[in-house]
């Protein structure tokens, strides 16, 4: 690693503070994927601002509204441990990673990095979640943008996610041998007012939404409403875990199994 | 039988505690006053011409002490082989120079550059990237075929082109086994692949130089798991230091599985950069360093051909392999494709006609060399996958397919130059039905059936030669080293006891499987024998640990000492019993005269050789110590049959292991608890390379599976729990123990069974699917699926 | 540089540390405590894994400065005060869960984890829960029957002893 200082501020206040000032600043939340770049030295920043000692915005509760709020330095493992009202959701906090990685690393840092194979990004998507920042709120459709790319400005915390509570939910994930990371995973959610899915792993362009599938489920919400519908290989992740081809069948397969499951 | 643990106990391990508690003591937990660190610049192409290494603006960096480059290394040896093939036209095979740092070209990503010695870590890290390397890329040389076509570009410029050798095993054979193919009733062909495979020892590899300018000594503490071959190889020829001013120690090593076997660059390194810096140097391996650093494992591409008469049975088998070297010849690598690949080619079946064809080739990739098993279970998973093509064609069972070609008379001498002293494959083949509980197999394919999976059993038999190596032999074959071990029993006055032994322990459970096998010899407790291993300067010799050598090599040297030993203390004993040598008997640690009360314990001896006051001191020398150096008569041949149920989700092609079970034959056992989690361990290690793993590179020789997130190690929920049985035992003929060797069993007989059992499942679906490539990952088994 | 101080198996430890100082340099290098070891650098192997205030984490993949306060267990303060081995320990080897040593610091710490959050664990879910736990000896058939030895399950039936 390079040589960098590490602040911990204690008040989110101060983090906005810190990443605004003039030294270049990098913000860590739980540090799972952050920590491996910087010891391949492909960052250098000046400093970390840390989220570990900031707890106003970790823990989970119910909005008003009824939608699952859970605090953006809330780690994977309180997720899974808290997030009951949603159990979809919880399952999926309950599988990423390992036991270890699950207790530092947390929602906010997997959905800014926006890995195209993280399991988040599919559960914002599909529950049509809002992510809030310490500046705004960004409706889950308007927030990812690409490989590793958000809608996030820089110095943006994200401090929130706000989760609608569907009527039945279940994410599938099937995972790359080596990294135990999503080769392909779906997460399906039916709401009164139609159903959502979102797909991560397998896409050049990260997590999406598959709409036919979407709409073929709309007025039969069971797996045979899916027969003959189908992705093209195209513009899939194509690499030595599988062929676009392949995970563009995983996709049906995986989403068949989650509508099954939900 | 001492009663904590003689010969067949299965007496928990005594180094455990350490392990347990944090107290191990491995090579990065070693720091010594004043060290410096060094990081190897390495290089990014996997291959280019070296124009010049700019070290001026580095040199100016904070905390730097020196940067070195291969210049420096202009008056030393290069990495040697240890091993020289002789051709199929009688000529040396072609041997490359290995620089320790590049010059002139550089030949695989990871070929180290230069090395920059700093105070820190992070500062020598820094430093190399101040570093200014003129690379002029050149095109990789990755497909072993190509590589051998006329005009290819060649890794080494200074070799007539990439091929190291062409072997033909045994060239007399050939037209027999030519004819034998023609006139056969049936060939079954077979094609296949026996993927790169990364060791990864879960110790990264580390190096620590020392140098005492006083007396001119240096020391080298390294992850090896054979510190006198390092010390021999170093030592002579590379850095030219005497053995008496070289001492190695290989201190706790955290696994090995061949890949620790080696003389490396940074070893070699460390020692050098110590003396010409007065000072100790570090080096720790990253994991990423390892996969481009550590030598990788198998890489064969290979068509057998399997000729078989009206009656099935075998009467030929013909292979053409082409085995890849990477881009240096790593210690062992010439004889892994040839001397432990192409003997084993008889497998357990009496098939008359062999022949072997070997093309070794040089490549831009990390050096290739031996991997648990190392060749042996490339030979049988090409015997093994043949059989069963033959058995599907044929429509015929696997099994009794196997069972009518066994060889059933011992000893039984191959067509493949060697000699198995003895083996009941029949046996272990009845025992696996039992343990594999085959009888059930269809019901269980029912159930899975109707849960919508697809279930496949597949069986595997395998036979290897271990307890490497009668020293004559292998230096016919063109080892440039004996391949015996040593040990010295070293009886304190006590009566406590140090066993100094040449092989290493790096978690085969040594230090508490040898003393059982001295304190059975004696009658005393084990827990007064201690082992003593890993230093050049505390043992006497050895040629360490691999090719399940230990204990039927340095454990039957160890009963030779210990024997001397016993004779020794017998003389004293007469001497205190007032009688003849010839008339004592040693029984429970207690020294009598035949058919009389009159004893004296052990203790009362070991204390007169010390104190030799009443001592018979005009025959005998005081002192109880002796040394042992053995040399085996012959390899050992462990074998075994194997058999694994797997279910396949015919949707995305993911096989899981549902049951597994091995049969081996290990002839005698000293602790069979530590028998078993060697079988374990191995098995893990093949289904890891049935099902996951593959060190795979791109056309232009970069690295795709550069660390876990893309090379997939297997983990707890990939296995199952394993039904071993080593009951059937035909004991080796030719060691004083009667033990065969287990540790690598595993990995040998399991790849072959898993992938059997995927082809079953793929059928019983009616798919036309007669082989996949290693691993079988999800993606392979369903594209095999799409027809 | 600066001060970072915690409580190592019960002692409070302090050292001076680099921003970059990862947790498990801090007690290797710092504290001198080997014990838990590095065995990749991509936060997949296990082999460093400790306790912080009562998590299992990896503790290549912490920095030390993040412990500030915390409480931190290593495989060092697992065994038994009068030095005999813990529950676990005693497990590994009486079952053994354990070859060359160099993942069984993780594997303990994981194990402990475990347990300490379901005391009664199936194979299946001893097997998901190692995961993050690679080992390259065992073929993890021991290493999961001492886990279960160590909950009070009954493992004289587990296939070949």
């Amino acid at each position: 690693m390079y040589a960098f200082d590490i602040e911990r501020p204690t008040r989110l206040t101060d983090a906005v503070k810190l990443l605004s000032d003039a030294t270049d600043s990098q913000l860590i939340a739980g540090g799972q994927t952050l920590i491996p770049t910087l010891k391949q030295r492909l960052a250098m920043p000046e400093r970390l601002v840390s989220l570990g000692a900031v707890d106003e915005i970790k823990g989970i509760c119910t909005g008003d509204d009824g939608a699952l709020c859970i605090g953006g330095g809330t780690t994977h493992a309180d997720v899974a441990a808290g997030a009951g009202a949603y159990p979809a959701l919880a399952g999926l906090a309950a599988n990423i990673g390992d036991p270890a990685v699950r207790n530092r690393g947390t929602i906010g840092g997997s959905l800014a990095n926006n890995d195209p194979s993280a399991c988040y990004p599919s559960a914002v998507l599909a529950s049509g979640a809002t992510v809030v920042t310490n500046a705004r709120q960004i409706a889950a459709d308007d927030f990812f943008d690409g490989l590793f790319a958000t809608n996030l400005e820089e110095g943006e915390i994200i401090t929130e996610v706000r989760f609608p509570v569907p009527d039945a939910a279940a994410y599938m994930k099937f995972e790359q041998p080596a990294s135990r990371f999503a080769l392909v995973g779906v997460f399906v959610a039916r709401f009164s007012g139609g159903v959502r899915i979102a797909v991560t792993g397998a896409s050049e362009e990260g997590v999406f939404r598959w709409s036919e599938a979407e709409a073929a489920l709309a007025g039969n919400f069971s797996a045979g409403a899916l027969d003959g519908l189908s992705l093209s290989g195209d513009g899939m992740i194509s690499d030595l875990h599988g062929s676009g081809d392949y995970r563009a069948h995983l996709i049906s397969v995986m989403t068949r199994r989650a509508v099954a499951a939900a | 039988m001492p009663a904590d643990g003689g010969i067949g106990a299965a007496t928990p391990r005594r180094e455990d505690v350490r392990f347990l508690t944090g107290a191990g003591n491995y090579t990065d937990d070693i720091n010594l006053k004043g060290q410096a660190y060094v990081h190897f610049l390495r290089s990014d192409v996997a291959h280019g011409t070296l124009n010049n290494v700019d070290t001026a603006s580095a040199e100016e960096m904070p905390g730097v002490i020196r940067i070195f480059t291969g210049e420096d290394f202009a008056d030393v040896g290069g990495i040697p082989c240890g091993w020289q093939v002789t051709d199929k036209h009688g000529e040396p095979m072609q041997e490359p120079a290995h620089p320790v740092l590049a010059r002139g070209k550089v030949c695989h990503v990871g070929d180290p550059i230069a090395a920059v010695v700093a105070e820190t870590y992070e500062q020598a890290r820094d430093a190399a990237e101040a570093i200014e390397v003129d690379i002029d890329d050149l095109p990789a040389v990755m497909d072993m075929k190509a590589a051998l076509a006329d005009g290819a570009t060649k890794v080494h410029d200074d070799l007539s082109s990439n091929l190291c050798y062409d072997w033909g095993f045994i060239e007399d054979n050939k037209a027999a086994v030519g004819e034998a193919i023609a006139n056969a009733a049936h060939v079954t062909t077979l094609e296949l692949v026996n993927q790169r495979l990364v060791a990864n020892p879960m110790e990264p590899r580390v190096a620590v130089g020392d140098y005492h300018r006083a007396n001119d000594e240096s020391t080298l503490y390294t992850t090896s798991q054979n510190p006198h071959v390092i010390r021999l190889l170093m030592g002579a020829f590379v850095l030219g230091i005497p053995e008496h001013k070289l001492r190695v120690v290989a201190p706790d090593v955290g696994g090995g599985f061949g890949s620790k076997i080696y003389h490396y660059a940074e070893e070699a390194f460390c020692t050098f950069a110590a003396r010409a810096l007065n000072r100790p140097v570090k080096w720790t391996s990253s994991r990423s360093e390892a996969f481009i650093s550590d030598a990788q494992g198998r890489d064969h591409v290979t068509k057998i051909e399997l000729a078989l008469d009206a009656d099935n049975n075998f009467t030929a088998i013909r292979t053409e392999t082409y085995a890849n070297m990477g881009a240096y010849l790593s210690t062992f690598a010439p004889c892994v494709p040839t001397y432990l690949h192409g003997t084993l080619m008889a497998g357990n079946y009496k098939t008359p006609n062999i022949y072997v064809n070997v093309k070794a080739v040089f490549t831009n990739t990390v050096p290739v060399d031996a991997y648990r098993g190392a060749g042996r279970p490339e030979a049988t998973y090409q015997i093994e996958r043949v059989i069963d093509k033959a058995a599907r064609e044929l429509g015929v069972d696997p099994i009794a397919l196997r069972r009518q070609n066994f060889i059933t008379e011992f000893p039984y001498a191959t067509p493949v130059a060697v000699e198995y002293d003895t083996g009941d494959y029949t046996a272990t083949m009845d025992k696996l039905e039992e343990i594999a509980d085959v009888a059930g197999f269809a019901a269980r394919r029912a159930e899975s059936e109707a849960r919508g999976k697809l279930r496949g059993f597949g069986v595997n038999c395998y036979i290897e030669a271990c307890g490497i190596a009668p020293s004559a032999l292998v230096g016919a074959l063109g080892a440039r080293a004996g391949l015996y071990d040593a040990a010295t029993v070293r009886v304190n006055a006590t009566g406590s006891i140090s066993v100094m032994v040449g092989a290493h322990s790096h978690g085969q459970g040594h230090e508490t499987s040898f003393p059982q096998v001295v304190a059975e010899m004696l009658g005393i407790d084990p827990s007064m024998i201690d082992i003593v291993h890993g230093d050049t300067a505390r043992i006497p010799f050895g040629m360490g640990t691999y090719g399940s050598r230990s204990l039927a090599v340095c454990g039957s040297a160890m009963v030779r000492a210990t024997e001397k030993i016993i004779a020794k203390a017998k003389k004293i004993a007469a001497h205190m019993l007032e009688a003849s040598d010839a008339d004592i008997e040693l029984k429970d640690g207690q020294f009598t005269v035949a058919g009389t009360d009159k004893s004296v314990a052990w203790g009362d001896v070991t204390l007169a050789a010390y104190v030799p006051h009443n001592y018979p001191i005009e025959d005998v020398e005081p002192g109880l110590e002796e040394t042992a150096f053995y040399d085996p008569a012959n390899f050992t041949y462990p074998a075994g049959a194997y058999a694994c149920e797997v279910e396949v989700d015919p949707e995305t092609g993911k096989v899981t292991i549902e049951r597994f079970a091995a049969a081996d034959d290990f002839g005698n056992i000293i602790n069979p608890m530590i028998v078993d989690g060697q079988v374990h361990g191995g098995l893990g290690q093949g289904i890891g390379q049935a099902l996951l793993e593959s060190c795979a590179y791109d056309e232009s020789g970069q690295l795709l599976t550069g660390s876990y997130m893309d090379y997939a190690m297997p983990r707890a929920d990939d296995v199952p729990f394993y039904a071993v049985d080593h009951s059937c035992q035909t004991p080796c003929t030719h060691n004083p123990l009667g033990v065969k060797g287990c540790g690598e069993a595993g990995a040998i007989g399991s790849p072959p069974t898993v992938v059997n059992a995927v082809v079953d499942a793929l059928q019983s679906a009616g798919h036309n699917v007669t082989h996949i490539d290693m691993p079988l990952s999800p993606s392979r088994v369903w594209q095999a699926m799409q027809g | 540089m600066s001060q970072v101080s915690m409580t190592v198996n019960g002692k409070s430890a302090s050292g001076e540390i680099e921003g970059r100082t990862l947790l498990v340099e801090f007690l290797r290098e710092n504290l001198g405590m080997t014990g838990t070891h590095v065995g990749c650098d991509t936060s997949q192997c296990g082999a460093c894994v400790v306790h912080v205030d009562g998590k299992a984490v990896k503790a290549c993949t912490m920095f030390a400065a993040e412990a500030e306060g915390a409480n931190v267990t290593t495989i060092e303060g697992m065994a038994n005060e009068d030095g005999s081995l813990g529950t676990i320990q005693q497990a590994f080897q009486d079952h053994h869960g354990l070859q060359c040593g160099f993942c069984t610091p993780g594997m303990v710490m994981s194990a402990a984890a475990l347990l300490a959050d379901n005391p009664n664990p199936s194979e299946v879910e001893i097997r998901d829960y190692l995961e993050g736990n690679i080992c390259r000896c065992t073929g993890y058939h021991n290493i999961v029957k001492a886990i279960m030895a160590a909950a009070g399950h009954d493992v004289s039936k587990i296939a070949a002893e």
